[in-house]
């Protein structure tokens, strides 16, 4: 989790990620910063990010991307 | 025909329940764009007291319902200037002090904003309301209260009295002084536009445009009116679709979308996740680009998955309506070489002056193979009329033509630095005040960037001169490289005085407004002051 609020932080600094509730409805990820989180996440942790997973669910909250991301990890 | 309007009446005639402009919550066909423009305008008629040629903002998010707005406006004999919602307050602020609009056409959803910029309108200006019991200084008008009862009479009449130079919008841009400028487009302009994107891309009845552009960006009056005079359909894809990218590619089968006229950095999206290794788009049959360089290793891509698309690199600014010159790409590029800006559109003129007002011929230099450089002009139906309220402006860009001194005749002097490669197409080089001095070598920045366009691993950068510190920065985003593996790819490939002095990498290029990289934004962050 850390280092994913690490990622998060470097790629679109001066959000408050823990308390956010909805990254998409409020405007922090727009398509280009998508693009830049996706690749950073799949270098960083390893995992094959594919384009059926950035979905709205996928990407709504920190927790929602961590689920995510760990589930990729077990695959 | 001298009447943008007639777009949208002989399209009602020929197809009148066929969609104009739709969404995923349905759209409007041409006739029912007409009945609702007509009302919408002769609404404004009556609310405007039968102002003529007068700025109406139009405050909606992009639907189908905003490009009836905009052609109410036209029927009511005054022309439109489309704000962006999502603007920053100093920036509208700044628009309507230029503008003074005599009326804001906006709905419920944004009714708060617009009395917010009202006020704040009073305060800076002290107060200058044209309604001295309210305050007010420009009225607004709620879409979602249309008087559809509206007396139509009135605008026939209007239309006798409109003529081809009158104005249809004004579109601002953002100016190197940080002040938007409003380049002021008339009917003339948009109908001469139209018909030479019409012809040059085959747009006709079957076209199904995905618009991507914001309909405040000048990109977007391509697609719209090219839409409208031919009866085509353009549907408007959701911007969070860009960033759900499957999501993209269902809207575009949904709607079988053939035609696409995106920025590029729309098209490096789906060059960046490798969309087509997840769907195909079978329908699409001519991609277009403009708006700022087009990377090739991404177009590549494109053409690789979807060979037999039809490919378009459009140039031009707001000032020539949209485009001045294009190039269909007709021949293979390596990743690393530019693409050409091409040649002048039908019905327009470009020509290029060095730096004594002198022509610059398409003559090639055998050593760089490419010509001398200048600056390039644009001259014809497709020039805009000025820039709104700044005639200081207006005359350092719309110029007597240099190479006429016999009659008037005014040219836009775009800024931009071209020169002809071995095809006699243009090629771009940079902006004028992008070209730096360095080490006594005149530099374009533009140069080294594309030299970078062929390093792996690098998704976007820009170049940006640090003037106090006599630096060459090279700032990208994408994998970390080694310093001197990044130099050693430079040195390949640009002469050394050309070389980057300082490398920065950044976690996520900064983009303005209308999604291009910030340059300004690099500058002042990463140089030293």
């Amino acid at each position: 989790m850390e280092e994913l609020l690490k990622i998060l932080n470097e790629v679109k600094p001066g959000v408050d990620y823990e308390n956010e509730t909805d990254l998409i409805g409020h405007g922090v990820l727009d398509s280009i910063t998508m693009v830049t989180l996706v690749l950073q996440l799949s270098d960083e942790f390893d995992v094959d990010i594919s384009p059926v997973d950035i979905t709205p669910e996928n990407f709504k909250t920190v927790q929602t991307i961590y689920d995510m991301i760990q589930r990729l990890e077990d695959e | 025909m001298k009447n943008i309007l007639e777009f949208i009446e002989n399209s009602a005639l020929r197809y009148p329940d066929k969609l104009a402009v739709a969404d995923e919550n349905g759209g409007l066909t041409y006739g029912q764009m007409v009945k609702l423009s007509r009302q919408i305008g002769a609404w404004i008629y009556e609310k405007t007291d039968g102002d003529k040629n007068k700025p109406v903002a139009v405050l909606l998010d992009k639907k189908p319902e905003s490009v009836a707005a905009y052609m109410g406006v036209v029927y009511s004999g005054n022309f439109y200037v489309v704000l962006d919602a999502e603007m920053p307050a100093s920036r509208a602020e700044s628009i309507l002090g230029t503008l003074k609009p005599v009326a804001v056409v906006t709905d419920t959803g944004h009714m708060e904003k617009a009395q917010e910029l009202n006020s704040r309108d009073v305060q800076a200006d002290g107060c200058q309301g044209q309604d001295a019991e309210t305050n007010e200084v420009f009225r607004i008008l709620n879409l979602d209260e249309l008087d559809a009862e509206a007396d139509q009479s009135a605008l026939e009449t209007v239309r006798k009295r409109t003529i081809d130079t009158d104005p249809v919008y004004a579109l601002f841009t953002s100016g190197s002084t940080g002040v938007p400028k409003g380049a002021v487009v008339s009917h003339r302009n948009v109908i001469s536009y139209t018909y030479w994107y019409t012809e040059a891309f085959g747009i006709d009845e079957n076209t199904i445009f995905g618009s991507q552009t914001p309909f405040y960006f000048s990109m977007s009056v391509s697609d719209l009116y090219s839409t409208l005079k031919n009866g085509a359909t353009l549907y408007i894809i959701p911007k969070a679709y860009f960033t759900f990218p499957m999501k993209l590619m269902e809207f575009m089968n949904t709607y079988r979308i053939n035609t696409i006229y995106w920025v590029p950095s729309a098209l490096q999206i789906v060059a960046n996740y490798k969309l087509f290794q997840y769907a195909q788009l079978p329908e699409l049959k001519k991609v277009l680009f403009a708006g700022e360089v087009m990377p090739t290793k991404p177009l590549n891509y494109w053409i690789q998955n979807l060979p037999d698309a039809m490919y378009a690199n459009l140039f031009g600014p707001t000032e020539t309506t949209d485009i001045c010159t294009y190039y269909v790409v007709d021949r293979k590029f390596a990743d690393d070489e530019p693409l050409p800006m091409g040649r002048a559109c039908n019905n327009c003129d470009v020509f290029v002056l060095d730096e004594n007002g002198r022509e610059v011929s398409p003559e090639i230099n055998p050593e760089t193979g490419f010509s001398r450089e200048g600056e390039l002009y644009a001259r014809g139906s497709f020039v805009a009329l000025g820039y709104f309220g700044n005639a200081e402006k207006t005359r350092e860009a719309f110029v007597q033509n240099p190479l006429n001194p016999n009659y008037p005749e005014l040219v836009y002097k775009t800024g931009d630095l071209v020169k002809y490669n071995r095809y006699g197409e243009l090629v771009y080089v940079c902006r004028k005040d992008y070209q730096i001095k360095h080490m006594g070598y005149r530099i374009e920045l533009g140069e080294i960037e594309a030299a970078a366009g062929a390093i792996d691993g690098i998704r976007s950068y820009a170049c940006v001169y640090d003037d106090a510190a006599d630096k060459i920065l090279f700032i990208y985003e994408g994998k970390k490289k080694d310093e001197t593996e990044l130099l050693k790819a430079f040195q390949k490939r640009v002469p050394h005085y050309m070389e980057p002095n300082r490398f920065v990498r950044v976690t996520s290029m900064p983009h303005n407004a209308n999604g291009k990289i910030d340059r300004k934004r690099l500058k002042a962050e990463y140089a030293q002051h």
